[in-house]
C-alpha cells in the first residue's frame, strides 16, 4: 500500500503482551507515517514495553516525557522543527493511551488542537488503565468489570457510558478526526495518511483490544476488534474540519451483529445478566441509528 | 565592543531583554503574576520583528515546561518564565527537563505559594524546586536579572553541564520596579554566547534516538549519578563564564558576593533583593563600629560549599536570613549551611531568621535586630532558638 510497507519502524522484540492491540496499531501506523517522523509518547504500556534502556523498539526519533503531556511535548517539537527550518516533509505524531488522552492528558490535548499545531494525535484505546493493572478510565464502557469498578453484589461494573472522545476532539474544529480499528487495517491506514496530510491537528481514535485487561484469548484480539465494529459498539467514521453533523461512516456492516456476540467473548463482561446486555444493546442501537448504521440482523 | 545602552526598566523587562539578546527559537509560556510581562514582552518582540522566534501560548504551566522539553530536545534554544503556583504546577516536568539534560532557561518572579493565596515576594516557589536538578541563580536587582539570564544560557548549554537553569527575580520588588539597567549590544552577546549546537543529539529523523527511556534499577542510579556529576562540574564552568562576562561587560558575578566580610565577626547571609537593604544596614552598623559583613548567595544550586566555608569560616556568627520555610525544620539555606560546616572543628555560631514571607518588607532595623540576636548567641556561646521569625505583625499574632 505504501513505499514503507516493508519497513519495520516499530521493531520486533518489544515486550508487549502476546496479542497486544497497541503493538499492531503502532506498527501499522508507522508504515504509513514512514521514517521522516518524530513521535512523542506518554507514560503507559507503550512506553514501558518499547523503551526499556538500553534498548528501544523505535526506529524513528522518539521522546517520552510524562503521562499527561504527549500533546504538549509534541507542540514543542512541531514549533521547534518549524523554527529551525526542519519541518518540511517531517511528520509529528503524538501517541497516547486512553488514560493519557481521555483523562489526565485531556487538557494538553485540547490545548494542542486549539493552537492548531501540525500534529497527528493517535489515541490507542484499550478502555482502562492497563499498565497499572486494569483500573477504570473515562474510556471504560458501561458494564465492564475493572479493578476499580469491579462487578459485585451491588455493582454491575463500570456504571458510566464511555466518553465520546473523538466527537469532543472534532468539536475543536480540527481539520481531520477519525475513529479506526486494528481489525480494519486498510481503513486505519487510509485515515493515518489523511491525518498526516492535513495541515494542522488531526485526531485518530484507534480501538486496540487488550487480552490482559479484557480477559480474552491472545489470539482473539483482531476478532474481538472486528466484532466491536460489526456490532456497532465501535463505529468507524471520519469528520472533516470538525463537522460532526456531516461525518462519514467509513465501514458499514451489512447487518449488525447483536452486542452479546462481542460481550460474551470477554470475561470483563462475563458477569452481565440478560437485562444488562439488553440495556447495552439498546444504547448501541440508539447510537447506530444516529450514525445511520443498518438495523440489527 | 558595542556600547551598552542605559535603560530604565522593570525587572521582568530586564529578564525579557536578557532572553531576547540570547536569540531563543521557541518561547512556550503561560501568564502568571508577577511574571506576565515576560511573555508579553517576548510576544511583542516577535510581533515587531525584533526577535525571530515562536511563542507557544500554552494552556498551563505544565504544558509550558512540556513544550520547552519537546522544543529543546528538537534542538531549539528555549526560554520561559513563571512564578509560584506555575512553578509548582510544572514541578513534575522540572525533573524531566534536567533528567533529559536539556539546557532550558526560565526566569522566575519569586512569589509565595498558596494557601493563603498571596502574589508577593518570597522564595518558596524555587526553593521547593531545589531538588529538581536545575541550577538556581537569584538576582539582587534588575541589572543582575538581565546579566544572569545571559550567563544562564551560556552555562546551561556548555557541553560539560547541559542542565536547565532558573533565574529568580523577586516578585514586585524587582519584577515591577523600575531601575536603571545597562543593556549589552547584540553583537557582543552574540560573541559571548555561540549559536546553540547540541552535540548530544536531537530528535532528528536522520539519526533516530529515543529520549526519555524507561530505566530499570540496574541503570537508573547511573543516570542520576551522571546528572549529579554534571551539576558538580558546573561549579567551575560558572566561575569561568562569570569571569568571561566580567571581562567583556565589566560586571563581575560570583556564586557568593561579599561586602565588609574580611574582618567581620558577624556575617549576614542573604539571597535576592533583600541584599540591597542588608548592605545599607551593614554600612549603618559599620559606622556605629560594629564588625559586621554581608554575604550574598547568587548561586543556590549548585550550593557553593567551598566558597561559603572560605567566606564564613573565620566569622564568629552567621545570621542566615531567608524568605522560605520548610515547616518542621527551618530555612533551606540554614540546613545546607549547617551541613557545609558539619565536619569542621571551628565553625561560626549559626542562627536562622525567617522573614519577608509573602511580600513582608524587611527593614534596616530588622537586619540590626538579626545582627544583635546573632551577636548575643555568639557572646553566650550557645543558640537557644536556632530558628526565629522576624518582623511579625504583633497585632495579628497577639
Amino acid at each position: 500500500m505504501t513505499e514503507n510497507e516493508d519497513l519495520e519502524l516499530f521493531s520486533p522484540g518489544h515486550r508487549a503482551c502476546a496479542g497486544c492491540g497497541e503493538g499492531t496499531a503502532v506498527r501499522q501506523i508507522l508504515k504509513i507515517a514512514g521514517p521522516n517522523t518524530v513521535a512523542t509518547i506518554c507514560t503507559g504500556c507503550l512506553e514501558v514495553v518499547s523503551t526499556g534502556y538500553p534498548e528501544t523498539a523505535w526506529e524513528i526519533p522518539l521522546i517520552h516525557a510524562a503521562f499527561e503531556n504527549s500533546a504538549s511535548v509534541a507542540s514543542g517539537v512541531e514549533v521547534a522543527l518549524k523554527e529551525l527550518g526542519k519541518k518540511e516533509g517531517v511528520n509529528v505524531l503524538a501517541f497516547g493511551g486512553d488514560g493519557g488522552t481521555f483523562d489526565i492528558g485531556f487538557q494538553a490535548l485540547s490545548g494542542m488542537m486549539e493552537r492548531g499545531h501540525d500534529v497527528t494525535y493517535v489515541c490507542l484505546d484499550n478502555e482502562a488503565y492497563m499498565n497499572t493493572g486494569i483500573q477504570r478510565c473515562s474510556s471504560t464502557p458501561y458494564g465492564a468489570s475493572t479493578t476499580t469498578s469491579p462487578s459485585g453484589k451491588y455493582s454491575i461494573g463500570e456504571s458510566r457510558q464511555k466518553k465520546p472522545i473523538a466527537a469532543i476532539c472534532a468539536a475543536h474544529g480540527i481539520p481531520y478526526t477519525a475513529t479506526a480499528s486494528i481489525s480494519h487495517i486498510n481503513d486505519l491506514k487510509k485515515k493515518v495518511k489523511k491525518a498526516i496530510e492535513v495541515d494542522g491537528p488531526a485526531f485518530l481514535h484507534v480501538f486496540a483490544p487488550c487480552p490482559t485487561g479484557w480477559r480474552h484469548g491472545s489470539d482473539d484480539t483482531i476478532e474481538i476488534a472486528r466484532l466491536a465494529v460489526e456490532t456497532g459498539v465501535f463505529v468507524l467514521w471520519e469528520a472533516i474540519d470538525g463537522d460532526i453533523c456531516d461525518l462519514n461512516v467509513t465501514v458499514k456492516p451489512k447487518k449488525r451483529k447483536p452486542v452479546e456476540e462481542y460481550l460474551k467473548r470477554q470475561r470483563r463482561f462475563g458477569h452481565l445478566k440478560e437485562d444488562e446486555i439488553a440495556k447495552i444493546q439498546a444504547e448501541v442501537d440508539k447510537k447506530c441509528d444516529k450514525y445511520g448504521l443498518p438495523e440489527r440482523g | 565592543m558595542g556600547e551598552q545602552k542605559s535603560l530604565t526598566i522593570k525587572g521582568n523587562m530586564a529578564t525579557a531583554l536578557g532572553a531576547k539578546l540570547c536569540r531563543p527559537n521557541v518561547v512556550p509560556a503561560y501568564p502568571i503574576t508577577p511574571s506576565t510581562l515576560f511573555p508579553e514582552k517576548m510576544s511583542e518582540f516577535i510581533a515587531d520583528g525584533e526577535l525571530d522566534a515562536s511563542m507557544i501560548n500554552v494552556e498551563s504551566e505544565h504544558s509550558a515546561m512540556s513544550a520547552c522539553i519537546g522544543a529543546s530536545a528538537t534542538g531549539a534554544r528555549v526560554v520561559t518564565a513563571s512564578a509560584s503556583q506555575g512553578v509548582a504546577l510544572m514541578h513534575e516536568m522540572l525533573f524531566i527537563a534536567s533528567g533529559m539534560r536539556l539546557p532550558i532557561v526560565m526566569a522566575v518572579g519569586n512569589r509565595a505559594l498558596s494557601a493563603p493565596i498571596n502574589i508577593w515576594c518570597d522564595h518558596q516557589d524555587t526553593i521547593a524546586s531545589r531538588d529538581s536538578g536545575w541550577l538556581q541563580f537569584y538576582a539582587e536587582n534588575n541589572q543582575e536579572g538581565l546579566d544572569l539570564m545571559i550567563n544562564a544560557f551560556r552555562i546551561a548549554e556548555d557541553d560539560r553541564v547541559l542542565l536547565p537553569v532558573m533565574v529568580g527575580i523577586d516578585a514586585f520588588v524587582l519584577t515591577h520596579t523600575i531601575e536603571g539597567v545597562d543593556v549589552p549590544a547584540q553583537e557582543d552577546v552574540d560573541n559571548f554566547l555561540p549559536t546553540y549546537d547540541p552535540k548530544q543529539g536531537t530528535l532528528n529523523p536522520k539519526e533516530p534516538a529515543t529520549f526519555g527511556s524507561f530505566a530499570p534499577p540496574e541503570f537508573y542510579q547511573e543516570f542520576k549519578q551522571a546528572q549529579t556529576q554534571a551539576i558538580e562540574d558546573s561549579r567551575s564552568v560558572i566561575d569561568e563564564v562569570f569571569d568571561d562576562y566580567a571581562e567583556r561587560f565589566g560586571r563581575q558575578y560570583n556564586k557568593v558576593s561579599t561586602f565588609e566580610c574580611d574582618d567581620a565577626d558577624i556575617i549576614l547571609l542573604t539571597m535576592g533583593s533583600m541584599s540591597g537593604t542588608a548592605r545599607e544596614a551593614v554600612r549603618k552598623m559599620r559606622k556605629d563600629g560594629k564588625k559586621v559583613g554581608l554575604a550574598k548567595l547568587t548561586v543556590f544550586r549548585p550550593f557553593p560549599m567551598p566558597e561559603l566555608k572560605d567566606i564564613l569560616g573565620d566569622a564568629k556568627g552567621v545570621a542566615v536570613i531567608e524568605r522560605n520555610i520548610s515547616p518542621g525544620f527551618g530555612g533551606a539555606v540554614f540546613a545546607e549551611l549547617g551541613a557545609t560546616f558539619v565536619n569542621e572543628k571551628d565553625r561560626p555560631i549559626m542562627k536562622n531568621f525567617i522573614t519577608g514571607l509573602g511580600g513582608r518588607d524587611i527593614f534596616i532595623e530588622n537586619f540590626e535586630e538579626m545582627y544583635q540576636k546573632t551577636k548575643d548567641a555568639v557572646e553566650a556561646s550557645k543558640v537557644e532558638e536556632p530558628v526565629e521569625w522576624i518582623n511579625m505583625n504583633e497585632e495579628v499574632t497577639r
